[in-house]
């Protein structure tokens, strides 16, 4: 049974939550653990804007648990550590993303893939094994196991980069394990939000030749301009999508509408791999010719493990990379969300938690 | 121009072809190239019938030209060789598989993936460079490219291998190209029909542990006992699904048919794959989360190069890989193919070329 936080946890704690499925969010007070021995606690100062915030507040996925305090793509500075904490001194730049747990024994967690461990507890909308709950990052403050908290390199911006840690490591991870990253082969992205821009920025940074997918036409002289992708096709474009067909190695779908497989399938040449990261709410249609008639595959990823994490955050340190970002107030929040399920930013809120959440 | 094997060759040949899409097989005279300089021409002893060989007769992919003489699962013993020809000499063993001729300069090439060519010449049906239409095996001789055909170990029956070339290709390539090949690896198996029992065979010389996935209860005897899997599930039972969730890594889908593919993802470990081999008429419905959560891979596959299908008929000698076959004589061919329709078959009919194809007056 879930606990009440008075009855387990001592550390005050202020954000905002969604208190149903309305999702509007409004100043919640709540409490959080004291800090462990194996903890880390965060004075929170940045937090993304992701999607599954938005799906989650409004229980789209059906899984919500009332109040939600949102917000995986978590930076800020480090406040205190717990005697076992090796990794983290009081005052480092440091971020919280997707997970905050996971069983640490089975097979994924031994293999640093914490994010595929069968017990992983995300960040928030999640209940520990001792019964409390987790909120996220649209709050004051957090405490988190130092396994789970990621170490922002010195010349990587807060802000700009709190995004990272759930859009970029959702793009990285895949072009890694799927074997995206051979310097000269063409990448495709498809749809151009938060992953999606991102993405086209690693794929650059990888030496790929970059080919931004969209069906807005707009866009085109941004992805190339700002994003520094090589080319832009419109996929709603026959004549296009037809002299762009087996011209691609690999693609990547951030795509969350309902959309066909088949065009971005057919854009691969032979071998070719489509990964999808989206999650539409319903199921998509596979046409099988393609993947056996040209060795094709389409493959799905799901963030990272913190090994991955880190490496990811210290690559686009490395490269300049950062989310393209629109800075808000906390109470700015409920108005980004309604533009953001219009798809009305470029391409990720990011609120800013330690100058604007007061009580 | 599509022009006839008669307008342009002179070497006589005979078979048994359709002539429209009823399907029905009966003899048929035809004419055949001259030995080129890199040809081999063989005397075919054993074609096995694959399934695409009904498809093709009754033209369900649309592609058909008739008179259509089927068979790409063809063995026999060599007759002729061209002056250039390396590989073979007159009296050896030799196989022909799914395709005669490729472009030979695009990547797919040379990388030795000359199935991926998209000027990959079928061995029936399909025109070729001298614009004459390519004929099969069931047919008394083969005029091949020798870059097409395969050498067969002297331990390997001809008529058990010559399913190798197709159907046991088909599954041998996905299980390397998908590294579903380690000891250990838990492999599952759907469908046990031509390619499926060949799977299981491959898979298990491979050192993996393999589970047969099959609508049929009645198989578990045959697939444990005869085949050799290590487990058998039935993929109508739920309880059985229930208790093989996430076990594991990779899955060779044989089945032709409409089936859902949520059930076979669900058995999937994470990063496991799911290959799909067969091509149902209708795209599947996809659940693209259930890729998310796991990292899940579906991948395709077709046949295999000219190198990985020596590569496989050797791997079959040295692990004495059959075929399970029914020998049939030629004129049994249109009984065979409404028996394979209704998959009355352990587990792929091979026809006699050798002693029971007779020269039509």
């Amino acid at each position: 049974m879930a606990k009440s936080a008075e009855e387990e946890n001592q550390q005050k704690a202020f954000g905002w939550a969604a208190t149903d499925n309305s999702g509007i969010l409004s100043p919640f007070n709540f409490f959080r653990r004291e800090n462990g021995d194996d903890d880390v606690t965060l004075k929170i100062l940045y937090c993304g804007v992701c999607h599954s915030d938005l799906h989650t507040l409004r229980n789209d996925w059906g899984f919500s648990f009332y109040p939600v305090v949102p917000g995986h793509e978590i930076s800020g500075v480090v406040t205190k550590v717990g005697k076992n904490v090796t990794k983290f001194n009081i005052g480092d730049r440091v971020g919280v993303g997707v997970l905050v747990g996971s069983c640490k024994t089975c097979e994924c967690c031994e293999q640093d893939l914490e994010n595929y461990c069968p017990r992983i507890i995300f960040t928030y909308n999640s209940y520990n094994p001792d019964g409390t709950k987790n909120y996220g990052g649209y709050s004051d403050m957090i405490v988190v196991d130092q396994r789970y908290v990621l170490r922002f390199p010195d010349n990587l911006p807060l802000d700009a980069g709190a995004p990272l840690l759930c859009a970029g490591i959702t793009v990285y991870s895949p072009m890694k394990y799927y074997g995206m990253t051979e310097a000269g082969k063409h990448l495709g992205v498809a749809g151009l939000g938060g992953l999606g821009h991102v993405a086209v920025k690693i794929g650059k940074a990888f030496g790929l030749k970059v080919t931004a997918i969209s069906s807005s036409p707009q866009k085109e002289s941004e992805a190339i301009n700002r994003l520094g992708a090589d080319s832009f096709l419109v996929s709603n474009d026959p004549e296009k999508m037809k002299s762009a067909i087996g011209t691609m190695d690999y693609i990547i779908d951030t795509v969350s509408a309902v959309h066909p497989l088949l065009p971005l399938l057919s854009l691969l040449k032979v071998n070719g791999k489509l990964v999808t990261v989206g999650l539409p709410n319903k199921p998509l249609e596979l046409p099988v010719f393609p993947l056996v008639m040209g060795r094709k595959l389409i493959g799905g990823s799901d963030v990272g493990g913190m090994k991955e994490t880190q490496e990811m955050l210290d690559f686009c340190a490395k490269h300049n990379i950062t989310a393209d970002i629109e800075l808000i107030r906390i109470e700015e929040i409920n108005t980004a969300m309604e533009r953001l399920a219009k798809s009305d930013v470029r391409y990720r809120f990011v609120i800013d938690v330690a100058n604007s959440l007061s009580q | 121009m599509t022009r006839l094997p008669e307008e342009v060759h002179s070497n006589k040949a005979f078979g048994w072809a359709a002539k429209d899409s009823s399907g029905v097989l009966s003899p048929f005279n035809f004419f055949t190239r001259e030995t080129g300089e890199k040809d081999v021409t063989f005397k075919v002893l054993y074609c096995g019938i694959c399934h695409s060989d009904l498809h093709m007769v009754k033209n369900e992919w649309g592609n058909s030209i008739y008179p259509l003489v089927p068979g790409h699962e063809i063995v026999g013993e060599v007759t002729e060789i061209g002056c250039k020809v390396q590989k073979f000499k007159v009296g050896d063993r030799v196989g022909v598989g799914c395709m005669v001729g490729s472009c030979h300069s695009c990547d797919n090439c040379m990388n030795n993936l000359e199935n991926y060519c998209p000027k990959m010449i079928f061995t029936y049906g399909t025109k070729y460079y001298d614009g004459a239409v390519t004929h099969g095996g069931y047919s008394n001789i083969m005029v091949v490219d020798e870059h097409f055909a395969v050498s067969i170990p002297e331990n390997l029956p001809l008529d058990a291998t010559a399913p190798l070339l197709c159907a046991g290709i088909t599954v041998y390539s996905p299980l390397r190209f998908y590294g579903l090949d380690k000891p250990g690896l838990r492999v599952g198996v759907v469908g046990l029909g031509g390619l499926g029992h060949l799977a299981v065979k491959f898979a298990k010389a491979m050192g993996t542990n393999v589970t047969v996935i099959s609508t049929s209860p009645s198989k578990q005897k045959e697939a444990l006992e005869n085949l050799g899997a290590d487990s058998f599930l039935v993929s109508r039972d739920q309880d059985q699904l229930q208790a093989a969730i996430g076990t594991l890594d990779g899955i060779i889908d044989t089945v032709s048919a409409q089936h859902p593919l949520l059930p076979l993802l669900g058995l999937l470990k994470s990063h496991g794959k799911l290959v799909i081999l067969g091509i149902p008429g209708k795209p599947f419905e996809l659940q693209v989360f259930r890729l998310i959560q796991g990292r899940k891979l579906i991948g395709g596959s077709m046949i295999g190069g000219m190198k990985e299908t020596q590569e496989m008929i050797n791997f079959a000698a040295e692990h004495n890989i059959k075929t399970d076959i029914e020998v049939i004589a030629m004129d049994y061919v249109n009984t065979a193919m409404d028996r394979l329709l209704k998959g009355d078959v352990k587990y792929r009919f091979v026809i006699d070329i050798g002693n029971t194809l007779r020269p039509s007056s």
